[in-house]
């Protein structure tokens, strides 16, 4: 009887049961497997086969399961950085740059000050590290606060600020003399390296405390209260007498602190060193993890290993299936990209001229 | 279909989300008449208005204009039907002109005729007796002469079916009239107005015939001159109700806050507050009236800590009043924590409830401990008092909630305002300012919180009550202090002052800083 409706309209759905939420997500993540297989068959393998392999490849063996672990310590340790940042809406996309300068902190220590018994170097690069990394984030912080810059950029240029550094180190004054002229930095001295437990660096269960730590932090501490408070509202806040500068400051101080440790745990427990790409680009997939996981730290361990997972099984296919790393990198951003759009769904429903009331969803 | 009928509705529904807004609503408007849409807030006038001006499109039902089915998608298809909305916030751009403001948007080629366009905005004016400068930027113009602007912009183009949703929310009662009288002229044209209001008075002065929802349904359409307020009321609310204020003598009232020529710069460097001096007494309510904008909340924000300004706001702690507190402690300079720190407790329930008073996203728990939070444990906040406060809030408040964690954005406004007060008070506070404290509540929640300031008044709490519903305030406040650009233009008594005086005092000052069309 409606004549010119127009085609389709998008509206905001009410609550939606969690039941429901997770259907819509297991889904996305079917469609996703489907739409990846697609690409997989385009390039003449067999899905399945494809597929069983990447888990083989990441879960299926000690080693390569120590490896999925090992990829996973900083995207889980960057992406806790980032929650108290991102929960009180200060958008700090400038992890990459804290993890890499908390390297660079810890790194001096790992190859200077090596006279230092393994125990107290350690921790000497740790507290460089968080220090580092701290102060990496409390520039955007304080600007923010007394001048209102904006943090995203401000953030995203400190990132080339520290990769520039970085090559600055690497190709003066800490070159390596036995590099036989390559500008690479030398590898740290057994005393700066990490321990193991269980076959992978002591980091696992560093990150794994900070998660806990953070996760009580956001929830039950009065400093994570009033991260809530100015996320949602600085003039809310102002009215309940906070400090709202101290607090931003405070806040992202212990969000580059965190990064920056990430960056230690990268160079003393994975690499043994420090080049270009200790960070790698762990503090942008690291805000993928934390949104993902809706800011939650428990959540964040399964997002980050699912990612860990995905990064470590489209290493295997490139080995045993030939198939080339870009192709490799679309599968993995077709999951993501699912897995990110069916948020959409989950909060809005999308009404079809004609279908008003059976498009209307319980 | 009879062809007087400008606007037919039939069976409109609209849902947001699992809220049904509008329920199968049907009504007609016929041209040449003025016909009022009232309902409380939340009733759903303003969604159903929405989309006959194509900013919302129903999910069922069906819209006819003079006598035809039609589609309305965008405000465009509007437009072309001839239907003009004057909105509550303006939408004008402030750096032009108001000719330039009228025909924005407007298909056309080439340069600007603005003789042709000065010419037939004031052939429009002239009609309906504006008083309009086409010339006139906007963020020159007072709100009443914006309004005009917006009028004369739907008329421009053409608009024979005209809504205005509560347009007399921001005028003088001398400007209220004004806008009448004009409306007046324009139905007498045979236009067709529909106004949305939630004021009975003027219900009353004004409409030919009065329709009225409640909670998303139609009740009824009456004639105006077959009924009166209370039966008015009775439909709006479902139950009949008593339309007093109580307002108790104060018991010996002392001074509390003595403030003494406060000034305030905003961030653009106008005076918002200027040399302001008055007392507000213990035991008493002391009313802010003034037209919105006139400084009130910079001078609640002042009190509370929360904004920079010069001058003097004196605290009185003792109640006696004895020597020791003769200077009284001074509270410009100090802000919200460092006036906690004094032991003084000023409660303050802000404009800007959900911007200010309340974190929207939060559950009533989070919101009970805002401003107590810091108490207790060094490291770990205790959210056990609070919850007993919210759930203690929730039973002697009558709050609908479905829990203490459920987000208060969720709730409706009258129920996130018996959160913000519920939490001031419970403070045991000494000062409590309230801004605009009733906006947008339904007729019950009002009068709850008007009960709650008079126990706080009879506790022996200084009460500021800024107001803009002016019979509200003259039935409710001991004194009412006018505000007027800035300026105090006197200090009237609540048991003896009318209506016209007030409103006299609110332009003021008005009559020397801008040339207002002598009201």
């Amino acid at each position: 009887m409606e004549h010119k409706q127009p085609l389709f309209r998008i509206a905001k759905r009410g609550d939606i049961s969690k039941g429901r939420a997770l259907m819509i997500r297991a889904a996305a993540i079917l469609l996703a497997l489907c739409t990846g297989g697609l690409i997989v068959m385009a390039l003449g393998h067999n899905p399945m086969a494809v597929y069983a392999d990447m888990a083989r490849g990441a879960l299926g063996t000690h080693t390569g399961l120590r490896e999925t672990v090992k990829l996973t310590v900083p995207l889980l340790g960057a992406a806790v950085a980032i929650a108290p940042a991102f929960k009180m809406k200060f958008w700090n996309i400038g992890a990459e740059g804290q993890i890499l300068v908390g390297a660079i902190a810890a790194t001096y220590f790992g190859l200077y000050q090596v006279h230092l018994p393994q125990t107290a170097l350690l921790v000497a690069m740790f507290l460089a590290a968080a220090v580092a990394g701290g102060v990496w984030g409390l520039i955007p912080a304080a600007f923010k606060a007394k001048w209102g810059t904006n943090e995203t950029l401000f953030t995203l240029m400190l990132n080339y600020i520290a990769l520039g550094m970085e090559q600055y180190l690497q190709n003066g004054p800490w070159k390596d003399p036995k590099g036989t002229g390559f500008p690479i930095i030398a590898m740290f001295a057994k005393n700066a390296r990490l321990p193991k437990v269980l076959g992978v660096h002591v980091g696992w269960i560093i990150v794994l405390v900070f998660m806990v730590a953070m996760f009580v932090y956001l929830r039950y501490s009065k400093q994570g209260y009033e991260i809530a408070v100015v996320g949602e509202s600085e003039r809310t806040a102002r009215y309940a007498g906070m400090n709202v500068p101290h607090i931003i400051m405070r806040t992202m101080f212990l969000s580059g602190a965190i990064s920056g440790i990430t960056g230690f745990l990268v160079a003393a427990g994975a690499d043994y060193t420090l080049n270009a790409n200790t960070a790698g680009g762990t503090g942008f997939t690291a805000i993928t993890v934390a949104w993902l996981a809706g800011l939650n730290p428990i959540i964040m361990l399964f997002i980050a290993f699912f990612l860990a997972i995905l990064e470590k099984g489209s290493n295997t296919i490139q080995t045993s299936f030939k198939i080339p790393a870009s192709a490799a990198e679309v599968l993995t951003g077709i999951i993501l990209f699912f897995m990110l759009g069916c948020e959409f769904f989950i909060r809005y429903r999308v009404i079809i001229r004609g279908k008003g009331e059976s498009g209307h969803e319980h | 279909m009879e062809p007087s009928n400008a606007i037919e509705l039939k069976d409109i529904t609209k849902t947001f989300g699992e809220v049904v807004a509008n329920d199968k609503i049907s009504l007609t408007v016929r041209r040449g008449e003025i016909l009022s849409l009232l309902g409380e807030n939340g009733s759903g006038k303003t969604t159903l208005m929405n989309m006959l001006s194509g900013i919302y499109f129903p999910d069922s039902g069906q819209i006819f204009v003079g006598g035809k089915e039609v589609t309305i998608r965008s405000p465009r298809d509007a437009y072309e039907l001839g239907i003009g909305m004057i909105h509550q916030h303006f939408k004008l751009v402030d750096v032009l002109t108001a000719a330039e403001n009228i025909i924005l948007g407007l298909p056309g080629k080439g340069p600007l005729d603005r003789k042709a366009i000065a010419t037939e905005i004031s052939r429009i004016s002239r009609k309906y007796g504006f008083e309009i400068d086409p010339n006139r930027k906007i963020y020159e113009m007072a709100v009443s002469e914006k309004q005009t602007v917006e009028i004369v912009k739907v008329l421009y183009r053409g608009a024979d079916i005209l809504i205005l949703d509560e347009p007399t929310a921001v005028l003088t009662p001398q400007e209220t009239e004004k806008l009448f009288s004009v409306l007046r002229n324009m139905k007498a044209d045979g236009k067709a107005i529909i106004i949305i209001t939630h004021k009975l008075h003027e219900v009353m002065e004004v409409s030919d015939r009065v329709a009225v929802l409640r909670k998303g349904a139609y009740i009824g359409t009456v004639d105006t001159d077959q009924t009166d307020p209370l039966k008015l009321t009775e439909m709006m609310v479902g139950r009949s109700v008593s339309l007093n204020i109580d307002r108790p003598e104060p018991k010996e009232p002392v001074d509390r806050l003595r403030v003494e020529d406060l000034t305030c710069v905003n961030d653009e460097g106008v005076t918002v507050l200027d040399h302001v001096s008055f007392t507000a007494r213990g035991g008493e309510i002391l009313g802010v009236a003034g037209i919105a904008g006139s400084g009130q909340k910079e001078l609640c924000e002042a009190v509370a800590g929360l904004q920079p300004v010069t001058g003097h706001i004196r605290y009185f702690p003792s109640e006696d009043g004895t020597a020791a507190s003769a200077e009284g402690i001074e509270l410009v300079g100090r802000d919200p924590m460092a006036i906690r720190q004094l032991g003084i407790s000023l409660a303050f329930v802000p404009e800007d409830r959900l911007g200010m008073g309340l974190v929207a996203g939060m559950g009533m728990t989070d919101n009970m401990m805002l401003r107590s939070y810091r108490r207790g444990h060094p490291f770990l906040a205790d959210r056990k008092p609070p919850r007993e406060l919210a759930e203690t809030i929730i039973r002697e408040l009558e709050v609908v909630t479905p829990d203490v964690s459920t987000p208060v954005r969720r709730l409706s406004g009258g129920n996130v305002q018996k959160v913000l007060v519920g939490r001031e008070i419970a403070s045991g506070p000494s000062v409590l300012m309230a801004a605009y404290p009733v906006r947008g509540l339904d007729i019950n929640s009002s009068y709850i919180i008007y009960h709650l300031l008079n126990k706080q008044k009879q506790r022996g709490v200084a009460v500021l009550y800024v107001g803009e519903d002016l019979d509200v305030l003259l039935e409710l406040c001991d004194r009412i202090l006018v505000l007027c650009g800035g300026k105090v233009s006197g200090v009237a008594d609540g048991r003896t002052a009318t209506k016209e005086q007030i409103g006299l005092m609110m332009t003021r000052t008005d009559a020397e800083g801008r040339n207002g069309h002598g009201a």
